[in-house]
């Protein structure tokens, strides 16, 4: 069906057609994502006004329509920030400063090339998924520090090293943390990491029980590494050291599409390599319940993210020092001991989670 | 021109500009940029000849973590431009001499007759399930494993040094405080609740 279907633009193409249909497959994949980001912070606000009995977003609608009192808040909030006007700092340097967005933005977006949403729905299942992956993750540290020092700020390039700082070192355990899934799933494909995962009893298959301490140092991690709160020195209103102080308008709503994306990549690859994927929580054997699905990823997605929103409605921010502290002295020693730990596990009869 | 010639072209031209900015932009801050973009396409190069380990190795190490670092050190650094341009004329001979046998001597690897290079065999297709990055692991750990670790040791040998000169004990009396002790505290190490019982006034009270 979608073979005849795509025959004709094919032949009216010809060589420009592989490149044509990858930038239609990229848009399919980052136009719901863009979606779906400006829908979490309509979620969040929600969230946690109920954490905190208030209802949250519920007056803007489409076309005056009651019943969706909310929904196009996050429209309203974009058309806001776009009709913003953009300043640019005195003597700043103008093309670096306009590029540190983008620069935060493209490396979460790049991510989601290898990201499988069931066996077959996958823009690019390269062998060495995780890797990339890593690689992308890591680029995502331009953004902050070309905008700290394209700033022509002090407070901004202060801002810009200590969140710089913040992401290299929690980097560390979250590569270490992905060395213990990767000798887990025998494998750095993504999709054979889910399939790994794979057995008769459902949730109990998954990597999230026998990696624990990783999962945990994975999870926390990944809510430092997007600066979210607990983490989130660089818009903490007792400082005013942040790396997008000087942003305005668009330019600083750039700054946190790049965080929201950056949530929903992380919560993404925590339910793709501790939480099974797309595979069912129960066992196989329950028929339709149990069938891998690509909803389940979507729901596991879901669940994580609002993890997220969940911290940022409970705890207080930490101070830098406590920050440093616990990326080195806590997650790095964790991560260590359970990559030898694992490693004797393995070798042994007691391992059970693939035959 | 297939799509794949494209790209080689492509990413070709992009890392001799980015290369020749390196050395040629006046702001050290862009020459490091430049040089960031310079390996990300050299990544990309490395990719399309089927080195996918070390074209994305080559992006988590150098430019994840080294060029962070780099650039680190070259914004904080205030660097005057105007004295790092003065005596340009008089390195330039020496400098030209050395670039010029440079050039020399890859032209007369790559493009000479002596070294066969135009005459060696294209290398085989791999096979379709062959992985790069579990081929080089391999070798690594068992071929190779003393090397390595030896290599391993050598860099923990350079991280103790580097602690062991910038470690500094702080001044005794100084406001300094143990972040795992803030941590470990507990409510009952700061407040005592008193139980205190309302207290009457003897005559009745009056205001």
């Amino acid at each position: 069906m979608l073979d005849t279907l795509l025959a004709y633009p094919q032949s009216l193409l010809g060589p420009l057609w592989p490149v044509v249909w990858t930038l239609v497959k990229i848009m399919l994949i980052v136009a719901p994502l863009m979606l779906a980001v400006a829908y979490l912070t309509l979620w969040e606000r929600k969230m946690i006004g109920f954490m905190q009995i208030r209802i949250g977003p519920n007056r803007t609608t489409f076309f005056g329509i009651r019943w969706l009192g909310g929904w196009a808040q996050p429209i309203a909030d974009g058309l806001k920030l776009l009709v913003k006007e953009v300043i640019i700092p005195a003597n700043a340097n103008k093309l670096l400063f306009v590029l540190a967005p983008v620069m935060a933005l493209a490396p979460a977006l790049a991510a989601w090339a290898v990201i499988p949403f069931s066996p077959e729905l996958i823009l690019s299942n390269i062998d060495a998924g995780l890797l990339y992956l890593m690689a992308m993750t890591s680029l995502g540290v331009y953004g902050i520090i070309i905008a700290g020092w394209a700033s022509n700020s002090k407070y901004a390039f202060l801002g810009a090293l200590r969140s710089a700082a913040q992401i290299v070192s929690y980097e560390i355990a979250m590569g270490f943390s992905l060395v213990g899934v990767l000798m887990a799933a025998q494998s750095l494909n993504l999709g054979d990491i889910v399939y790994a995962q794979q057995g008769g009893a459902g949730f109990l298959n998954w990597f999230w029980l026998p990696l624990f301490p990783l999962f945990l140092t994975y999870l926390i991690s990944g809510v430092a590494e997007t600066n979210r709160a607990p983490f989130d020195v660089a818009e903490g209103e007792s400082e005013i050291v942040g790396f997008h102080v000087e942003y305005s308008g668009m330019t600083f709503a750039v700054f946190s599409l790049a965080e929201y994306a950056a949530m929903i990549l992380i919560s993404t690859l925590t339910a793709i390599m501790f939480l099974g994927g797309w595979l069912s929580p129960f066992p196989v054997s329950w028929g339709l319940l149990g069938a891998p699905w690509a909803g389940w990823l979507f729901a596991k997605i879901f669940f994580v993210a609002s993890l997220f929103l969940w911290f940022r409605a409970t705890f207080p921010r930490y101070r830098y020092d406590q920050i440093m502290r616990l990326g080195w002295k806590v997650f790095i020693p964790v991560t260590l001991v359970w990559i030898v730990v694992l490693g004797v596990w393995m070798q042994t009869p007691l391992w059970i989670w693939w035959k | 021109m297939t799509v794949q010639e494209f790209i080689f072209w492509f990413f070709a031209a992009i890392l001799v500009f980015a290369a020749l900015r390196v050395i040629t932009a006046r702001n050290p801050v862009h020459a490091a940029l430049f040089l960031v973009l310079a390996f990300c396409t050299s990544a990309g190069l490395w990719i399309q000849l089927e080195a996918e380990f070390l074209g994305i190795a080559l992006v988590l190490v150098y430019v994840g973590a080294v060029m962070v670092l780099f650039l680190f050190v070259v914004m904080m650094l205030d660097i005057n431009l105007a004295r790092l341009r003065e005596g340009f004329w008089g390195y330039l001979p020496v400098g030209a001499t050395v670039a010029l046998l440079l050039v020399a001597e890859m032209a007369l690897v790559l493009a000479g007759p002596y070294f066969g290079l135009s005459e060696a065999p294209r290398p085989s297709a791999l096979p379709a399930g062959h992985s790069n990055t579990k081929e080089l692991g391999r070798l690594l750990y068992t071929d190779y494993v003393y090397p390595f670790e030896l290599a391993a040791v050598i860099l923990l040998v350079a991280i103790v040094a580097a602690i062991a000169l910038t470690l500094r004990r702080r001044k005794h009396g100084s406001k300094h405080m143990d972040p795992a002790k803030q941590v470990a505290v507990r409510s009952k190490d700061r407040v005592r609740i008193v139980s205190m019982p309302p207290v009457k006034k003897p005559n009745g009270g009056g205001d």
